[in-house]
């Protein structure tokens, strides 16, 4: 992969170096985690982010599969972007996203089924992202292939960062594990059997603190990752006050 | 640019398409085999694909039955789509039927139901006894019923569990399959506890078993004789 990159870049660069890893380049990683965060602030792709949150692990590798698409769509486009005529752009950024997303489906499917299962259309759907179309049109059709490339990996993490964080409220309230279904194996937190942390049918002295606990029903449903995410919207823009818009 | 993307896709199909077929037939394996988990000491989703083929191999028999209960040679259980089967007429329909053959000399009849929940298709497997009355287990599952509430079905295992012992056939020797009811259960043999706030994905499957059992009815009779 790399060398081919190599190879198409080579005519667009002249002087500086081919990944330059500046400044301006951590802050194309870093903005979508916090300022420019795909879901919180730019409010992009909440779709996915409310029906794969059940559980963590098939958001993990929802997260995974964005950021390859993400990426890659944002590096070919911006490889191409002189070539494509404006007038059919939207086109040829689709043919790029679509085959990628077909890439992860087929690869997907043969190496987790189980996972393919749960995830079912919304791997699909990636092709509608609005974050991966958004980033393309935003970014990737006015910039150089490296830093696009970085741009997708940011933008993929800011929204896995969030998929992650409720996923885990979720599956933990919910059902009372974590990370369940995954190869490296699941935490059980909370639930009547000595597995879990902590034992809401303990026997011992500690009934009365551990009997009370029935896994959240509404954690599982997906107005829930409404919830969450707008719980997560305030906290940040508590902390992070420039995001507040004051008009 | 198209003609190479197709090259690409059309060739990665092709490579994974083996790998594909495997996996969505050990899946479907994995459902038979869940409603007898109770037989085996490792969870059924830790098994790997090669287990999973042993136990098929060795000790499960795969037969076809049509509905007047005659036994269909040539046809093999795991290519029956009961979603097809199902919209044909009644008498050309034909059902799988999976035989597992305990270490005591025992057989368990695990036969596949379908039917329709609140938002899209149901189906499982039912796991009957030798006595083909009780039922030894079952294993559900569904293409979109609402987690939390339909979903539960599939995702609670105390759902699934609670059909192990009951009857299908009354003491007057009638047909009732199992019902899953609201709130108080009255025939403890022939009904389970429904999930609240899931009555309509829970009325489909009562559904689904009375008409799903039904249709295997012809076939139990035959082996009875």
């Amino acid at each position: 992969m790399a060398e081919t990159i190599n190879k198409e870049k080579a005519p667009l660069k002249e002087k500086k170096p081919l990944f330059e890893f500046g400044k301006k380049e951590r802050k194309l990683i870093t903005d979508p985690l916090n300022d420019d965060n795909p879901i919180t602030v730019q409010v992009l792709g909440i779709c996915s982010a409310l029906a794969v949150t059940t559980l963590v692990y098939p958001s993990f590798v929802m997260t995974i599969a964005v950021i390859f698409v993400c990426a890659f769509s944002n590096l070919f486009t911006s490889l191409l972007r002189s070539y494509i005529p404006k007038a059919v752009r939207m086109i040829v950024q689709l043919v790029i996203i679509a085959t990628l997303v077909t890439i992860v489906e087929l690869t997907l499917k043969a190496v987790n089924y189980t996972v393919y299962k749960q995830l079912s259309v919304f791997i699909g759907l990636i092709i509608t992202n609005c974050i991966v179309m958004g980033r393309l049109e935003a970014f990737a059709m006015a910039n150089k292939p490296w830093r696009s490339f970085l741009d997708g990996i940011g933008n993929g993490l800011g929204y896995g960062a969030i998929l992650l964080l409720v996923g885990i409220v979720r599956e933990i309230f919910g059902k009372g594990t974590l990370f369940a279904g995954s190869p490296f194996g699941t935490l059980k937190f909370i639930g009547a059997s000595p597995d879990y942390l902590i034992n809401t049918a303990a026997t011992s002295g500690f009934d009365s603190w551990f009997g009370w606990y029935q896994n959240n029903g509404l954690m599982v449903i997906s107005a829930s990752a409404m919830f969450i995410i707008a719980v997560l919207i305030w906290a940040q823009r508590a902390w992070n006050t420039k995001l507040i818009d004051v008009s | 640019m198209t003609v190479v993307v197709a090259f690409i896709l059309a060739g990665m199909q092709t490579v994974l398409k083996p790998i594909h077929e495997l996996n969505a037939a050990v899946y479907n394996k994995k459902s038979v085999l869940l409603s007898i988990s109770d037989e085996f000491d490792k969870s059924i989703d830790a098994m790997t694909v090669q287990e999973v083929q042993d136990i098929f191999d060795n000790k499960i028999e795969e037969i076809v039955v049509d509905a007047n209960g005659n036994i269909v040679e040539g046809e093999s259980a795991e290519e029956v789509l009961l979603e097809v089967e199902l919209k044909k007429p009644k008498a050309e329909q034909h059902y799988p039927v999976y035989i597992y053959n305990k270490d005591d000399g025992s057989k368990l009849y695990i036969v596949s139901v379908r039917g329709q929940g609140l938002w899209d298709a149901i189906w499982g497997n039912i796991a009957l006894q030798q006595d083909l009355e009780t039922i030894a287990g079952v294993s559900f599952d569904h293409a979109g019923e609402t987690p939390g509430l339909g979903a539960e079905i599939k995702d609670n295992p105390a759902f699934p569990e609670q059909f192990e012992g009951k009857e299908i056939y009354n003491d007057e020797g009638e047909y009732t399959a199992v019902q899953v009811v609201k709130g108080i259960i009255r025939q403890p043999s022939h009904q389970v506890e429904g999930i609240s706030g899931a009555t309509i994905t829970s009325d489909g499957v009562t559904k689904m078993l009375y008409n799903g059992l039904q249709n295997y009815e012809p076939y139990f009779e035959s082996i009875q004789k």
